[in-house]
């Protein structure tokens, strides 16, 4: 049993149904994030967990206490809101001594619990201030402030960097990573920014249309979605995902592609044998862009990179890389090459195909072949 | 050549610009004065005329200013003058509008922001219905009450009292400041209750900390409509009230109506000024937020 524990939750609006039977285990100290398109019922779940919302079936329980029935106030939680939801009528002070006040603290104690946290996140300055003479990124610190105040058991948080500019919100994530590996609390935290999803958490739960799609390390998610919404959704640029056919050749599972002038291109799969019982069978293959690159730019301590040639489409630079885009398959596909090497539209090139990253799907249930 | 014909044109292009500019806010400022004095000759008439004596009205000189400046009138209205059976000026009446008209504001504008508190913050079902029926009160005319409310208050034991008449006021009021508050607290970002909630305040915590410190130009609105309108209120007043509980508006019609022999205009002129002055005073001091105030309901609302 974990530290949050959340079993067989649904949610029920009507005859809406906006969470289906949700499994999720969180430990003491984890860093859970919540990530999915809107819609995807990851705000409900946090709500539900927050109380705010109620539980259609199943339960919920904090330190092995069911918290269904229990009020927003008495489970010991603090909540980070995407407007900060900071009260405009008192100052940061008082803003952050809100809660330990409804809960009885006394003030001395209070202005102690205040201060001390006002430091940590260097706002002491900004005390007396209202909230309407605050900048954005002064008001998330605050809000941030007003939630760890409290030395809650789990702090949730509701797309708290999403009202911050670029720059900013890169500045707070790692702010808040650094706050999570000092200070050792339970977070759940949710976004839509998958790359907010990989660099803060220690698991990611997936979710789209109501269902965890999948629950694992930013690793594991990354390097084995275990369904094409997930490999589509995380990282950036997306996975290339672009129909294949399995074949045998000399005694080896290979994957057949055709490439745009007609020909077929043959890609032995690292896995060996594995992908031959699948002989023949039409498959959509998932390679990242990193894995497919130009030749000196392949992973050297990869053992299975293929040679394939295509015709180059557009290309991308970006700085410290240049996105290539060619057709595999059918399908535009995106490769990322060294940012120095000499391509053109036009010109045929010959890509380095990394095949321990490539993935396997079925077309029709979307779900990962094992191979 | 050239460049100086083209400076006298668009100087004299200019000059025709302002020229037209000035002419035509001549004239605007012209009529806004004319209306200004226009909607002001009244209230000349009134002060003018209260504070002369009888005589001088009965003249014939109603415009002219005052030949013998006098304050008799007011003192007159205020303590002496017959209103009704009995010679006791306008004093108990005022007394008595003041006594109903201050709690059934407070009562009415509290009720009506704690109901729209409920109503956008703490929904239920059938809320709506709810909203709809209080709406729904707003538009029921006076009239048609008259009859079921003298029954009520008949039972009530409270017929022909003050707080009688503060029961009925509320009862009228909170339709509309629920209205008000209703709209106001729509606009009010609802996270804001829910990290009061985790913060572990309760519902009126949440009300009293959280909302009403956030709802001055809504507040203002509705104490100066609902001041205005239970101010002025004739019909209640006259229907359900005794003697000694009169409100002003019934007891100036009862000062004009009940002069022995001459009408003595100079004194009905400074009461009425005395009845009106109260609603004005409330205008001058917050009138500033009602606009404020009922933009912030309407614009998004």
């Amino acid at each position: 049993m974990g530290f949050l524990d959340i079993k067989k939750a649904t949610k029920t609006y009507g005859t809406v149904r906006v969470l289906h039977e949700t499994d999720i285990s969180v430990e003491e100290g984890e860093f859970l994030v919540l990530v999915g398109p809107s819609g995807c019922g990851k705000s409900t779940l946090l709500n539900m967990i927050a109380g705010l919302e109620d539980v259609t079936s199943g339960e919920i329980a904090i330190r092995g206490r069911r918290m269904n029935d229990v009020r927003p106030a008495e489970r010991n939680i603090a909540m980070v809101f995407q407007s900060y939801a900071l009260y405009p009528n008192m100052n940061v002070a008082q803003n952050m001594a809100f809660g330990l006040e409804m809960h009885g603290v006394p003030k001395a104690e209070r202005d102690k619990a205040v201060s001390e946290v006002a430091e940590l996140l260097q706002i002491t300055q900004l005390l007396n201030r209202k909230p309407g003479q605050l900048s954005g990124g002064q008001r998330q610190r605050v809000a941030m402030g007003r939630a760890l105040v409290r030395q809650p058991d789990v702090f949730l948080f509701d797309e708290p960097l999403s009202n911050l500019d670029a720059k900013l919100r890169v500045d707070m994530r790692t702010e808040i990573k650094k706050l999570h590996q000092k200070l050792k609390t339970t977070i759940v935290y949710v976004t839509h920014d998958q790359i907010e999803a990989l660099t803060l958490s220690t698991r990611i739960a997936v979710m789209f249309g109501g269902y965890v799609q999948q629950l694992g390390t930013p690793k594991e998610i990354y390097d084995n979605p275990a369904n094409m919404f997930v490999a589509g959704f995380m990282g950036s640029p997306s996975m290339n995902l672009f129909p294949a056919k399995v074949g045998m050749e000399n005694g080896e599972a290979v994957a057949r592609i055709s490439l745009h002038d007609g020909e077929t291109a043959t890609l032995p799969f690292a896995s060996g044998n594995a992908m031959a019982v699948h002989d023949g069978r039409e498959i959509v293959l998932g390679i990242r862009p990193e894995a497919i690159t130009d030749e000196d730019g392949a992973d050297r301590n990869s053992k299975a990179i293929h040679k394939l040639e295509s015709a180059v489409e557009v290309t991308e630079p970006a700085g410290s890389d240049t996105f290539v885009v060619t057709q595999l398959g059918g399908k535009e596909v995106t490769a990322r090459f060294r940012a120095d090497v000499e391509v053109k539209p036009g010109d045929r090139f010959p890509f380095a195909v990394n095949m321990e990253k490539a993935v396997a799907f079925d077309p029709e249930t979307e779900m990962r072949i094992s191979g | 050549m050239a460049t100086a014909a083209a400076t006298t044109n668009a100087g004299a292009g200019a000059t025709q610009v302002i020229r037209t500019g000035a002419g035509s806010r001549y004239v605007i400022y012209t009529l806004l004065i004319l209306f200004c004095l226009y909607y002001l000759l009244p209230l000349y008439v009134m002060v003018v005329n209260s504070l002369k004596p009888l005589s001088e009205i009965q003249a014939g000189g109603m415009m002219a200013l005052p030949d013998a400046l006098t304050f008799a009138p007011w003192a007159s209205a205020w303590s002496s003058a017959q209103v009704g059976v009995e010679a006791t000026g306008l004093r108990p009446y005022f007394l008595n509008s003041i006594l109903m008209v201050v709690p059934a504001v407070a009562i009415s504008t509290v009720l009506g922001a704690l109901n729209g508190y409920v109503l956008t913050k703490w929904r239920f079902r059938g809320d709506t219905i709810v909203f709809g029926l209080l709406l729904f009160g707003c538009f029921i005319p006076f009239q048609m009450v008259l009859i079921p409310m003298a029954r009520m208050l008949g039972l009530m034991g409270i017929a022909g009292t003050v707080p009688g008449l503060i029961f009925v006021h509320l009862v009228y009021g909170i339709g509309f400041s629920t209205l008000y508050f209703r709209n106001y607290y729509q606009q009010f970002p609802t996270e804001l209750v829910r990290a009061a909630m985790i913060d572990g305040a309760g519902f009126f915590t949440i009300f009293r900390r959280i909302m009403l410190p956030s709802s001055g130009p809504i507040a203002v609105v509705c104490v100066i409509w609902q001041f205005t309108n239970i101010w002025n209120d004739f019909l209640f007043g006259a229907s359900f009230s005794d003697f000694d509980s009169q409100p002003m508006t019934v007891a100036l019609n009862n000062l004009v109506q009940s002069s022995t022999g001459v009408k003595e205009y100079n004194v009905h002129f400074a009461g009425a000024i005395m009845a009106a002055l109260p609603t004005l005073l409330v205008y001058i001091v917050a009138g500033r937020f009602f606009v404020r105030g009922l933009m912030a309901g309407s614009v998004k609302g």
